[in-house]
């Protein structure tokens, strides 16, 4: 049986994290009832990719893990994020 | 020790577990991953009815949810570091907050889809066909089948950390084996991760 121990996340760890997506939950939804206009979808999505970051780094682990488990995660994001920008490219300049 | 003779035939590789559930949440990514490239698609196409369509919503039940959710990650998350402390009493306890937290979430998905169908307002119904625009009732298919997939993740995700607090009170999840638990809390944060990105989406486009 081998000893290697995995980290182990302090509770403090947690508790900040979960302090800082509820703060950024009620800022996103303060955001969107202030007129920006078309900035507000932005406004709201920025929000949501900053607490998703929070999730996978904390309480996903990855913070904690292996360089190449890192990698695997940001590839796949990257991947999905230029199938959406080659979509609108596509439907942008549509005539 | 016999019982711990028969425990090294028992294979067990941390690492591998975690790369399999790793991989499989990627697929779980692309699933919703292409519904919300074709969302983004159809609201670009329809921009109006979608702000009128998101009307319809409650924004203060997506609220109450996403707190909910965030809280009930919050509470696995300790979970797996309260059972690295051999502290199973406490991490017994926190994943029965975490069910019953999902139980709540469901309990308001419930309300709110029931008080849309009262309106008439369901994939296909009479009202929906005839009161609404073409925008407008993509943006109810889109919120019915997008919101239902995700109950349904939490659906299964409640079934998986019953499965795993099961074994943590039988003892086969523990400090030394603490794979199953770990990765019934990464698919609980899949499910709150999506749900970070559903709720703007559906509720907070005014």
């Amino acid at each position: 049986m081998s000893n290697e121990k995995h980290h182990i996340v302090p509770y403090r760890v947690y508790a900040l994290v979960l302090v800082a997506l509820l703060a950024l939950t009620f800022a996103s939804i303060g955001i969107v009832s202030i007129e920006l206009g078309k900035y507000t979808v932005a406004a709201a999505l920025i929000f949501a990719t900053i607490k998703s970051f929070l999730v996978l780094t904390y309480f996903m682990h990855l913070k904690y893990d292996k360089p190449y488990i890192k990698a695997m995660v940001a590839f796949v994001f990257a991947i999905f994020f230029v199938v959406i920008v080659i979509t609108f490219l596509d439907y942008l300049y549509r005539t | 020790m016999e019982q711990n003779a028969h425990n090294e035939h028992v294979h067990y590789d941390a690492e591998a577990s975690k790369i399999g559930m790793w991989l499989f949440i990627f697929t779980e990514l692309l699933l919703f991953g292409g519904l919300f490239i074709v969302y983004s698609v159809y609201r670009f196409m329809n921009q109006e009815a979608f702000h009128l369509a998101a009307e319809e919503l409650n924004t203060t039940i997506g609220a109450i949810n996403t707190v909910l959710l965030l809280v009930s990650s919050m509470t696995i998350a300790v979970s797996t570091t309260t059972l690295q402390l051999k502290k199973k009493g406490l991490t017994l306890f926190l994943l029965g907050i975490t069910v019953i937290i999902g139980v709540v979430f469901l309990v308001n998905k419930y309300f709110e889809w029931g008080a849309k169908i009262e309106h008439g307002i369901w994939p296909g119904s009479e009202h929906l066909k005839t009161a609404f625009s073409q925008g407008e009732i993509l943006f109810f298919g889109l919120y019915y089948v997008m919101t239902g997939l995700h109950a349904l993740h939490i659906i299964i995700g409640l079934i998986i950390i019953l499965f795993a607090a099961h074994r943590v009170y039988k003892g086969t999840v523990n400090e030394n084996r603490a794979a199953l638990l770990e990765n019934a809390g990464l698919y609980w944060h899949l499910v709150d991760l999506i749900w970070i990105f559903l709720f703007p989406l559906f509720y907070l486009i005014h």
